[in-house]
């Protein structure tokens, strides 16, 4: 925990209303303003607490702090410099590790998840039992998407006219596995608005769960051989459809400081968001009309981590005949955060319903975000809430379904699987 | 066992478990408000739910003699939720409730913890809005704002806290639950509680006027080469009788901190900006803001921007309303100062102020309520460096003397608080000093609501102000000093 990165708040509090935990329990020590507190006490001296510990854990990095901080506060660096300092130093419960360390060895390996998704399937019917016996276990299996057809990506997609640009996709552990259909989709969108698109075969996770949890040696390796993969694949932009894995791409530079080779092959290459770069790439495709309300939301990683908020509502604001809706507080977490709906799934199912209920204010008949965690988290919460199925999709899949014509009947794939 | 000890094991009586704290890492997050130079970790923290939680922790503390001290956000400049390490802290983070929303009426009720701009977000689709605006508004709460009389930009034209609060639920440092209201016949013990800074109880319920959104609002900022110059176009502004919304002016250094921070986008080579802000009747609005144009042009502005849309206007803001917190980035530490003076006294005072830059080496910078002659004055200084925070000190209370010389206030809308209750004497007698002491003995005899605030040591009630005889049990106890 860098002094000097502590020192830069002035303890305004700015940053309080949109912490999701502030929102949920009110009081200091879960909130930015408190958290800096307590990696201040830890700087001077003291210990990490198991109180110290639980405070810092609850926070579920999702950068709202930064984006609300008028001071520049780089609570994303102390957060991440801050786990694994809690990592190391904190013993944790039998219980908590044992959970811990199935999680780590689970999702961030594509073909341990890939074995995963039958037992998950059918672990939702014993929800209420596994709930009882851990309450991660519980959360795990009602997150659990129904598991899909298996979609392969060829390792080259041309462009389907003249050719603007050559790109990289990253397909993503979580993503990959259990959405494939909004890589698909990610991969016609840019061939249509003239991309050569490389899917690099062999691609590992790039890292991001390892660091967001303060696994920091784990996280470089993956960063490191995913720098690899992209260089073999003879690409500079590397484009990400999912929030969470881009945040943590475009931080390699940093996470990989120490070791100047490494950094400098991270900068090397561009990672940009799919909206951030169809943006800056500016449209050629044809929309076709799409008639269906959307409401569209911030995925933490993505609008705090990355800042890109503007860009997938200019993209789907664009597309006629849909009517684009906001949510209220639209910058508070839905709770989903990585892993944090495993760890902490009490607080993660509060601000799950908290969001669920704002959305289904808007009335939209589809929710769309640039992350399906946080879609599926949506889902489940208003599912609990018996207000039936959402239809959620990937900003990808809209657009996808506006440039090929599509109904939007097409849209919201979990109404059809989840029943 | 000591008294706090004994007090803290029948706080479970009132609260659950997660709602008091003890743990001593837990309890240091709350050792300071906005004002970091001032710290104190708490004896025990409660949270309480409702008026009657509160109630019930007050009569306790007022049972054991244990001093307590009201906390909403902790987004206070002046240290008047610092804590008292012997004593309890309340806060209000978990009373946010709106109660009430009365649109016929104009009226809002709320809870203290509220934030000010939630009561005017819960409003806002039907016209209204909550008027005074400190630039904390976010996340300062309503019960903040009702103890500190804040103010904002727009109290020029729209007065502050105390002109929009029409009823308060308050518990009394005895433990009892009152209801005030401006309708009250007799004393206007509302208008005292407003403004009282936590030593005279703790709001529970408040209960808000609500303002129409205005008709027309339009936003300009017109850029100067110096603070001269936009000094020149305030007192025109005024002087031909217009009454703008908000007067705002910043300096260099301001600029170049909400620059840093926000990317404002002021224009370049701006010394001095002025945000005017005018709303109203569209026909009046646009007849005033031609009037304010051609002024600014004649004082010498060279460029003015005009907002023209809900976007640009925020835009204009931003750079204002985080400037206070913006200059963590062009400086480790400063201190907020909060000083009036005459308007017509600016040009001089903002000179003196030079000079004492020069003097003490130390940098500051400049925001201020033009309109009303409110300054703030940001002293930047390096807390790394030992004696830089006195020396900033020091140079902050010169300030605060150039205000009094020039006929004007040590606090124009953060409060006396810790920090500048020092500076009373300079501005009140020993006379006037009593006299404000028998109001606190009116409200909280045995002086146990917030102590140590306000006023420069902590003064004794039951006793005849100016003669004192024997010795009072709270400087017996070590609660107090005799001086
Ligand atoms: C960046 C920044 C900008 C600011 N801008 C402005 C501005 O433009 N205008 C302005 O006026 N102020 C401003 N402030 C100061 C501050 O926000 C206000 O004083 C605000 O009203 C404090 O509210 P709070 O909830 O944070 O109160 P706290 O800091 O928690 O407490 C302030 C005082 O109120 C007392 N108190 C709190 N709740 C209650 C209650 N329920 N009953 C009785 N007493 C209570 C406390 O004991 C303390 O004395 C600013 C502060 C910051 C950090
Ligand atoms: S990252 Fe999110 S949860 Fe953590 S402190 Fe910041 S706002 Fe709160
Ligand atoms: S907004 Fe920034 S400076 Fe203010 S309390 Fe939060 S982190 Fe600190």
């Amino acid at each position: 925990m860098d002094p000097e990165l502590i020192k830069d708040c002035v303890h305004c509090g700015f940053c309080l209303p949109t912490c999701p935990t502030y929102v949920l329990w009110g009081e200091e020590m879960d909130s930015p303003r408190g958290r800096i507190q307590l990696m201040d006490q830890h700087v001077h001296g003291t210990p990490v607490t198991d109180e110290m510990a639980g405070h810092l854990d609850a926070c579920l990095g999702c950068m709202a702090c930064v984006t609300a901080c008028p001071s520049g506060v780089r609570y994303d660096r102390l957060i991440e410099q801050t786990r694994a300092v809690v990592e190391q130093e904190h013993r944790r419960t039998p219980d908590e590790r044992a959970v811990r360390a199935m999680v780590f060895a689970l999702f961030p390996y594509r073909r341990r998840l890939r074995a995963m998704r039958l037992p998950m399937a059918m672990s939702k019917r014993l929800r209420p039992l596994l709930e009882r016996v851990n309450p991660t276990l519980g959360a795990m299996a009602e997150l659990a998407p129904p598991a899909p057809r298996h979609v392969r990506l060829p390792p080259v997609v041309r462009s389907r006219r003249r050719r603007r640009a050559t790109v990289g996709l990253l397909t993503g552990c979580v993503q990959g596995e259990f959405f494939p259909q909004v890589n698909a989709a990610t991969v016609r969108v840019l061939a249509l608005e003239g991309c050569d698109v490389v899917i690099p075969p062999r691609q590992g996770c790039c890292g991001a769960l390892s660091l967001h949890s303060g696994r920091e040696a784990e996280a470089k390796r993956f960063a490191r051989r995913t720098i690899a993969t992209f260089e073999r694949a003879g690409v500079d932009t590397v484009v990400v459809n999912a929030a969470g894995c881009g945040s943590s791409m475009k931080d390699y530079a940093e996470v990989l400081k120490d070791d100047p080779g490494w950094s400098g092959r991270a900068e090397a290459l561009r990672f940009r968001d799919l909206a951030e770069f169809l943006v800056e790439l500016g449209p050629v495709a044809e929309r076709h009309p799409l008639p269906v309300s959307v409401a569209y939301h911030d995925a933490c990683h993505l609008a705090h981590a990355q800042g890109v908020r503007a860009q997938p509502r200019q993209l789907l604001g664009a597309i006629p005949e849909l009517d684009l809706r906001e949510i209220a507080e639209s910058a508070i977490c839905c709770g989903s955060a990585g892993t944090y709906n495993l760890f902490q799934p009490q607080a993660a199912r509060e601000l799950g319903d908290r969001k669920a209920e704002r959305v289904l204010a808007t009335g939209a008949d589809l929710l769309v975000s640039a992350n399906p965690g946080c879609t599926m988290q949506i889902a489940a919460a208003t599912r609990r809430a018996g207000k039936g199925e959402l239809r959620v999709a990937h900003t990808a899949e809209v657009l996808d379904a506006s440039l090929r014509g599509l109904s939007p009947q097409s849209l919201g794939w979990v109404s059809e699987v989840a029943r | 066992m000591s008294t706090l000890q004994r007090l803290t094991e029948r706080l479970g009586d009132i609260l659950d478990e997660g709602s008091v704290i003890t743990d001593p890492v837990r309890l240091r997050t709350y050792d300071c408000d906005g004002l970091t130079y001032h710290r104190a970790t708490p004896g025990v923290v409660v949270l309480p739910e409702s008026a009657e939680q509160i109630a019930a922790v007050v009569r306790l503390c007022d049972e054991y003699g244990v001093p307590f001290v009201a906390r909403g956000s902790g987004t206070g400049l002046s240290g008047g939720a610092l804590p008292r390490t012997d004593g309890v802290l309340i806060v209000t983070s978990r009373m946010r409730r709106i109660l009430e929303i009365d649109i016929p009426n104009r009226r809002a009720v709320v809870e203290p913890g509220v934030t000010n701009l939630a009561i005017s977000e819960a409003v806002r689709e039907r016209g209204y809005y909550y008027a005074p605006d400190p630039s904390s508004q976010q996340i300062c709460s309503i019960g903040g704002n009702v103890a500190e009389n804040s103010g904002g930009a727009h109290c020029l034209k729209y007065g502050f806290t105390v002109n929009h609060v029409v009823g308060i639920e308050l518990v009394t440092p005895q433990g009892e639950i009152v209801e005030l209201s401006d309708r009250d016949p007799g004393y206007d013990l509302l208008g005292a509680f407003i403004g009282s800074e936590g030593t005279l109880g703790i709001a529970t319920k408040i209960t808000v006027r609500l303002s129409r959104t205005p008709e027309a609002v339009t936003t300009l900022l017109a850029a100067f080469t110096g603070i001269e110059g936009g000094g020149r176009a305030v007192s025109a502004i005024i002087g031909a009788g217009i009454v703008p919304a908000a007067i705002e002016m910043m300096d260099a250094l301001a600029i170049e901190a909400a620059e840093a921070a926000v990317h404002c986008g002021y224009p370049e080579g701006a010394g001095a900006v002025l945000v005017v802000e005018l709303d109203g009747p569209h026909a009046e609005v646009d007849h005033q803001f031609a009037a304010v144009e051609r002024i600014c042009r004649e004082t010498g502005a060279f460029e003015i921007r005009v907002a023209a849309s809900a976007e640009e206007r925020a835009a204009i803001w931003k750079g204002r309303k985080s400037a206070f917190a913006a200059v963590g980035r062009i400086s480790p530490a400063y201190i907020v100062q909060d000083g009036v003076v005459p308007r017509t006294a600016l040009p001089e005072v903002l000179a003196a102020i030079d000079r004492l830059q020069e003097e003490f080496g130390i940098r500051v910078a400049n925001v201020f309520h033009a309109g009303d002659g409110n300054l703030h004055p940001l002293v930047l200084f390096d807390d790394t460096v030992p004696g830089q925070g006195e020396h900033a000190e020091a140079a902050s209370g010169r300030i605060l003397d150039l205000c009094i010389e020039h006929g004007g206030s040590i606090t124009g809308e953060h409060g006396v608080g810790v920090d500048k209750s020092r500076y009373m004497p300079r501005m009140f007698s020993e006379e006037d000093l009593d006299t404000m002491q028998l109001v606190r003995c009116a409200f909280d005899p045995k002086g146990l609501s917030n102590p140590g605030k306000v006023f420069p040591t902590p003064r004794l009630c039951g006793e005849v102000p100016g003669v004192r005889k024997g010795v009072h049990p709270l400087v017996e106890s070590g609660m107090a000093e005799q001086f």
